[in-house]
């Protein structure tokens, strides 16, 4: 294994371990999160805030540089503009995430529970994706 | 199922979480966006060296060997319905793969990069998914 697929796998690992450590790959933490009118948990909240605060300085030190160490370049977004596709993709992410309290990181860390329900929202899922494939391409 | 404020282990699945992003863009310069990561992956799944499946792998690895050592971590609820899970599950992939991000794409790695685009996308499904637990838990619909 040559070391950019190696590294994507530590990172990986680190990601999942984080998502089962932070207890994020629990939908019902999640789903106490978003319900502020009930018996809120802001687990989430923190999770978020010390993902920011380590990833951000990585950013800073990406800026200075002109490409990673792995790699010929960084591979980043480009665009500034705010186009419907992606606010009406995040508002068709936002209810699917409300529904069930999984969004795609966790829909995968969660068969490792063995939950027949984590298989059915990971299919359905993947379906979603190879679905907006058909679509025509945005202009 | 009654989850508890559980600040320490938040905080510190949060940092392995953005120790994660950290790594893989200076090392790969890549974006840790899941769901971009595995919609890469299903479309093309052989491109740069298979780099997005040694990630996913890893994913599942590292919540594994988590729920391994720590058996109440796998202590989890899917409490939406089958047909509702599935229904969610749709939309999941089909808006995040049209708004080009999720969670970590546009919530952490995004946000941290300071991209209005990622800021605007993150807002939007925060606020879609509040009024959405807003309504099944407490609106006409509820129990």
């Amino acid at each position: 294994m040559t070391a950019r697929p190696l590294l994507a796998l530590v990172c990986g690992a680190l990601f999942g371990a984080g998502l089962a450590v932070s207890g994020m790959m629990n939908p019902a933490k999640v789903l106490n999160f978003l319900d502020l009118a009930g018996a809120w948990d802001p687990s989430l909240g923190l999770v978020m805030a010390a993902a920011l605060a380590v990833s951000a300085p990585a950013w800073q030190i990406a800026a200075r540089r002109r490409r990673p160490l792995l790699a010929a370049r960084f591979e980043t977004p480009t665009r500034t503009d705010l186009d419907p596709r992606l606010l009406g993709g995040a508002a068709v992410f936002g209810l699917g995430w409300g529904l069930s309290g999984l969004c795609p990181g966790p829909a995968l860390a969660v068969l490792v529970t063995g939950l027949p329900g984590a298989l059915v929202f990971l299919a359905a899922m993947v379906g979603g994706m190879l679905a907006y494939r058909l679509l025509p391409p945005p202009p | 199922m009654e989850t508890s404020f559980t600040p320490v282990s938040a905080l510190a699945g949060g940092a392995l979480i953005g120790l994660a992003a950290a790594l893989l863009l200076l090392g790969n310069g890549r974006v840790a966006g899941i769901s971009g990561i595995l919609g890469g992956a299903l479309i093309r799944p052989r491109e740069d060296g298979g780099w997005r499946l040694a990630f996913l792998a890893g994913l599942l690895l590292g919540a594994l060997v988590v729920t391994l050592a720590y058996p109440p971590a796998a202590r989890v609820a899917l409490e939406t319905p089958l047909p509702l899970l599935a229904a969610a599950g749709v939309l999941v992939g089909f808006g995040t793969r049209m708004g080009n991000g999720c969670t970590s794409g546009h919530g952490v790695c995004g946000v941290a990069r300071g991209s209005r685009r990622s800021i605007a996308a993150t807002l939007v499904f925060f606020t879609v998914a509040l009024a959405t637990v807003f309504v099944t838990r407490h609106g006409l619909l509820a129990g």
